[in-house]
């Protein structure tokens, strides 16, 4: 029992660095998982889930908003964009940022086809991140079904 | 042009036909060029040219004669002649010979005739047959007649009787003379042909041809020269003039010729060209060289010199031969030419080196924003450590744990210093560096340097301080600025010494003499800047100036590296850097941002291997003793240490090193180990300065503990409690200068309500309103976060709940203005891009709020209040009490790119920047609330 737990102890810690060293995750994730605590056990999954329906609608309202072939209202997809960063570097998904930076810089400068790019690439990224993170989070169901604690990590 | 010039070469050639009238005069004036006679009207533009001229003829045409050039040239014009010559001679002789022979048979003939009529009848007798009969003789006419002539004039008389014997012999007698006389007539005739051939062949053919040669070439010459600006000239070998030819003459002819250069004129240049020639002389080559020359005659001139020697036929040196051409304006534009080249070079150069420059300082900037970003995301972890440990120092600890948690935050205290003196660089570099007014006891900051640099020190050295008894017990001014000179100063000197002592000397002297002009200076904030602030209080208080030296025994410095000792990260030598190391940016920062920035002077002595002494003054002011009794005994009874009365005026200190007094502190002569003591005695203000600048004894919490139950029954202190904690706290963590700002002004706010300045917050009405309002000092302080983004909403609060702290949440500016409107806050942590009011504005309404006392600038902006009018009023008084400036912090997405500085142009007092972490939000409610 010990050792099943121990592995998938093992097993977690060893997908949550993979996470961070593939660039999905920075240090605001670890930030994120420090404010779990006993008074709000789902804290993280709950964030991160209220994120990816932000993803999902942002998303949505900006691939209508840049369908459009021309009068693109840019101002709308700019304050998406921005939501999405404020939230993607709230929760640490790094990947998402960092396509949301330069998201930002085709919308700045009206870049249509720049924006599609990217919106395609944010939508692939945080696709991306939810399977992972809810691979983690099953993992992590797995480890407490298993009677054992999620183990601290610590990122280097 | 050309046209003209053959025009003229004609005239000459036409006009010099004119000449052998006096060819055999003329020899020797030949080349007067003065009086040319006859051709003055037709070769007018020639001859005026020639006026001018200075010439000395007879020598020119000695000369010509006697050298070499002479002479060939006039070879060439003979050898010319002579070819010319010797045709007409030909020529000539052609004639002589055909006449020589007609008269042969002329005479032939007459002879022939004369025969005939001796023989023949006389009926002919008469008849001139020679008029009209010789045909051959017609055909030269000028012949001819001459001998019809002969013939016509001498008719042959004869006296005897026609055809007797007498008759003919008379005739033929007469006839015989005739004869005689005519061949005589001819004989002379031709001795005349031939004489006057002698003199064409001797005189007129070669002169003709010489001079129009010679008419030709000084025509071409002069055609050339006359407007040419040249002076051409021969001097012999005595470096006499003999010949000159200028165009514009400034002295006579006889001024000149004879003479040599140095003897016409003086000037500079003169002696140079004299030389110059005599040097062609001596060589014996021709040469050139360009001669400035300066004189009274004709000012300054340049001259290209040409010099030629000039040799006799027997190859000796008689002379020179010397042209000079002014090249004045040449020079001067090649000189002109060559200053601007010189310029764009030099300019080009100074491009370049302005390009490096800008280079370089792009990169210390770009460098300088790397470091202030790093130090700010150092500060952050460290203020973490600092903050435990301080928390750690509540807890039980026996006196050695105490000491040694001391030590350590001390330390961190001092890498918080470094890392806000590297903020601080980029501050004042921006601008935004802003100068304290707070009460401080000079001699409290002085054992406290002292004491902290004791407790790190690891040499056996004597750390001593002695103040004067003349500077004031309390003055005002920006302690914290002060005490990093100090440290920096100590550190440093400690650094550099290894046996003997380091100390700080305080005194008060006069004004110096430097401030005069500093007031000059657009300093941003110059002590009579603070003067005056302190001066509209009401509060008219005397500046001291206090001069305080840092003196040690150590390594000193030597004089050719101190002008660089205050450049920023430059140290003495490369060796010292490595064998001390360090940023070399301490003395750098104490001078420039430090002393200078609040009106003072740093200035350093030093000898080698004796020592170095620091000297900075600094003006203070005199802070008023009125509310020292105030509070006298208020903390006595918590306090559990000793010296009490002493510490407020002692004027020495010494420690030694903490190596041994660490572990025993009853050890040593240290009378201020524990000098929290008379700070508590004094008044409430007081305390809270001698709190801030007595880091290393200060516990925090016990104290809060004690005061807490002191003052539930003082509004005073209970409201002094959190402001003077967050002084402390501001302190610890050495956060922005607004903070302290803060903490400044409240100190000013928590003495005693009597105190009447500051009228216009009116301290007592808020202090008496917010302690009832808020009687418990521990409640809750309110928070409002301001944000859009529901995940950052989430983390937050879930952050802030950690941290214990409820919070209250407004979506945008507008909501935020309205919750501000319904309650009182604490702080508010502002988003700044927003939907419908963004946060940068929102701040601008509240703090037109806070000056104006009312929301209109708000209502102009179109923000729709829900507050119902008559509430406003009420709400009027919950103003009054807000007037305290609300401490608002901006969450920036990026530091770098929302900038800093518009968030604190638009009031904003500080900024996290995104994604907001544990570590940040604690650090700001650390600096903000308590």
């Amino acid at each position: 029992m010990n050792t099943v737990v121990a592995q998938l102890q093992r097993q977690f810690q060893d997908y949550i660095v993979s996470l961070y060293q593939q660039g999905f995750l920075d240090n605001q994730f670890t930030e994120l998982r420090n404010l779990q605590d006993e008074g709000t056990p789902d804290f993280v999954s709950e964030v991160v889930s209220l994120f990816f329906d932000d993803c999902a609608k942002l998303i949505n309202n900006m691939s209508r908003s840049l369908e459009q072939p021309e009068n693109v209202d840019f101002k709308q997809v700019d304050s998406g964009v921005h939501q999405l960063k404020g939230s993607s570097s709230s929760v640490g998904a790094r990947r998402v940022k960092n396509v949301c930076i330069s998201f930002k810089e085709c919308c700045d400068v009206h870049n249509r086809e720049g924006c599609l790019r990217c919106l395609q690439q944010v939508d692939y990224e945080y696709k991306m991140l939810k399977t992972k993170l809810e691979d983690l989070f099953k993992l992590e169901q797995r480890i407490l079904q298993a009677g054992g604690t999620i183990p601290q990590v610590d990122i280097k | 042009m050309v046209c003209e010039m053959e025009i003229e070469d004609m005239d000459v050639e036409v006009l010099s036909s004119m000449w052998p009238d006096d060819v055999g005069t003329e020899t020797d004036k030949q080349f007067n060029v003065e009086k040319p006679a006859g051709d003055q009207d037709t070769l007018k533009e020639v001859t005026i040219t020639e006026k001018p001229a200075i010439a000395d003829l007879k020598r020119l045409s000695e000369l010509m004669d006697s050298t070499h050039q002479g002479s060939s040239q006039l070879t060439n014009l003979v050898k010319q002649w002579e070819y010319m010559q010797d045709h007409a001679v030909m020529l000539l002789r052609d004639e002589l010979k055909s006449l020589s022979r007609q008269r042969e048979e002329a005479e032939a003939k007459e002879l022939e005739i004369i025969e005939e009529h001796n023989f023949e009848s006389n009926g002919h007798e008469n008849v001139l047959v020679l008029d009209d009969k010789s045909d051959f003789l017609r055909s030269s006419s000028f012949r001819e007649r001459k001998r019809s002539q002969v013939f016509d004039s001498e008719k042959i008389e004869v006296d005897e009787v026609y055809d007797t014997v007498g008759y003919w012999k008379q005739k033929a007698l007469r006839l015989e003379k005739l004869l005689e006389a005519s061949r005589e007539r001819e004989r002379r005739l031709i001795e005349k042909l031939n004489e006057s051939l002698k003199t064409m062949e001797s005189h007129a053919a070669p002169v003709e041809e010489l001079t129009q040669n010679l008419r030709r070439a000084e025509g071409f010459l002069h055609f050339i020269l006359q407007n040419a600006p040249i002076v051409m000239g021969h001097q012999d070998k005595d470096l006499r003039y003999l010949f000159i030819y200028n165009k514009f003459p400034s002295l006579r002819e006889q001024d000149i010729l004879g003479k040599t250069d140095v003897e016409i004129f003086d000037g500079a240049g003169v002696k140079e060209s004299q030389e110059f020639k005599k040097e062609v002389l001596e060589k014996g080559m021709a040469s050139k060289r360009e001669i400035t020359f300066e004189t009274e005659l004709f000012g300054s001139k340049t001259f290209l010199i040409y010099v030629e020697p000039v040799y006799n036929k027997l190859g000796e040196k008689i002379g020179i031969n010397y042209m000079g051409m002014e090249v004045t304006d040449q020079v001067r534009k090649r000189e002109k030419m060559g200053k601007l080249r010189e310029h764009n070079a030099v300019r080009n150069a100074m491009e370049t080196e302005l390009n490096k420059t800008i280079h370089i300082t792009e990169e210390t900037m770009r460098a300088k924003q790397m470091l202030a970003t790093m130090s700010h995301e150092i500060r952050s972890p460290l203020s973490g450590v600092v903050g435990m440990a301080e928390i750690l120092s509540t807890t039980r600890l026996d006196q050695e744990q105490r000491q040694l948690l001391n030590v350590m935050i001390s330390s961190g205290d001092l890498v918080l210093q470094l890392i806000n003196d590297i903020l601080d660089l980029s501050k004042v570099e921006s601008g935004v560096m802003k100068l304290e007014a707070t009460k401080f006891r000079p001699r409290e900051v002085v054992k406290h340097v002292l004491q902290t640099a004791a407790a790190s020190l690891k040499k056996s050295l004597t750390l001593e301080g002695n103040i004067a008894d003349d500077v004031p017990i309390e003055v005002v001014g920006d302690v914290l600025r002060i005490r990093q000179i100090l440290t920096n100063l100590i550190s440093n000197a400690i650094k550099f010494t290894h046996k003997g002592k380091v100390g700080i000397k305080l005194e008060v002297i006069s004004e110096p003499f430097f401030t005069s002009e500093n007031m000059n200076d657009n300093k941003p904030t110059t002590p009579k800047q603070i003067l005056s602030n302190e001066e509209q209080n009401g509060d008219p208080e005397t500046t001291v100036w206090i001069c305080c030296d840092v003196y040690d025994t150590g390594i000193g410095i030597p004089e050719n590296a101190i002008p660089c000792l205050f450049k920023k990260y430059m140290q003495a030598s490369a060796d010292h850097a490595r064998k001390y190391g360090g940023t070399g940016l301490g003395l750098a920062i104490c001078k420039q941002l430090k002393v200078e920035l609040m009106g003072g002077r740093l200035t350093v002595t030093s000898r080698v291997n004796e020592g170095s002494t620091f000297t900075f003054i600094l003006p203070y002011k005199v802070a008023t003793p009125n509310d020292h009794s105030d509070d006298q005994d208020e903390f006595s009874d918590m306090s559990d240490h000793q010296h009490i009365a002493e510490d407020t005026t002692h004027g020495y200190f010494q420690f030694q090193p903490l190596l041994r007094s660490l572990y025993s502190s009853s050890e040593g002569p240290v009378t201020g180990q524990n000098f929290l003591t008379h700070n508590v005695t004094q008044s409430s203000c007081i305390k809270l300065n001698g709190f801030a600048s007595d880091l290393s004894h200060a516990l925090p919490s016990t104290n809060i503990a004690q005061s807490e139950a002191i003052s539930s029954c003082s509004f005073e202190s209970a409201h002094k409690y959190p402001n003077g904690e967050s002084l402390y706290k501001e302190y610890e963590s050495c956060s922005s200068s607004q903070a302290s700002n803060e903490g400044g002004a409240l100190v000013m706010e928590s003495e005693p309500a009597v105190s009447s300045r500051r009228q216009e917050i009116d301290p007592h009405e808020t202090t008496s309103e917010r302690c009832e309002e808020s009687s418990k000092p521990d409640s809750k302080p309110k928070i409002l976060l301001v944000e859009d983004n529901r995940i950052n909403i989430m983390v937050s609060q879930s952050m802030m709940k950690q941290l214990g702290y409820p919070i209250d949440i407004a979506t945008n500016g507008v909501e935020a203005i309205r919750a501000l409107q319904r309650s009182n806050y604490d702080l508010v942590l502002m988003d700044v891009c927003m939907p419908v009011l963004d946060g940068l504005k929102a701040t601008r309404l509240i703090r037109s709020y806070e000056e104006s006392g009312n929301w209109e600038a708000a209502i102009e902006e179109g923000v729709d209040l829900d507050t119902p009018s008559s509430e406003t009023l009420q709400n009027r008084e919950v103003c009054v009490c807000s007037t305290k400036r609300l401490p608002i912090v901006a969450m920036t997405a990026n530091t770098l790119s929302e900038s800093s500085e518009e968030c604190y142009a638009n009031g904003m007092d500080s900024f996290i920047s995104k994604p907001v972490t544990l570590q940040k939000l604690r650090e700001c409610l650390e600096q903000y609330l308590c």
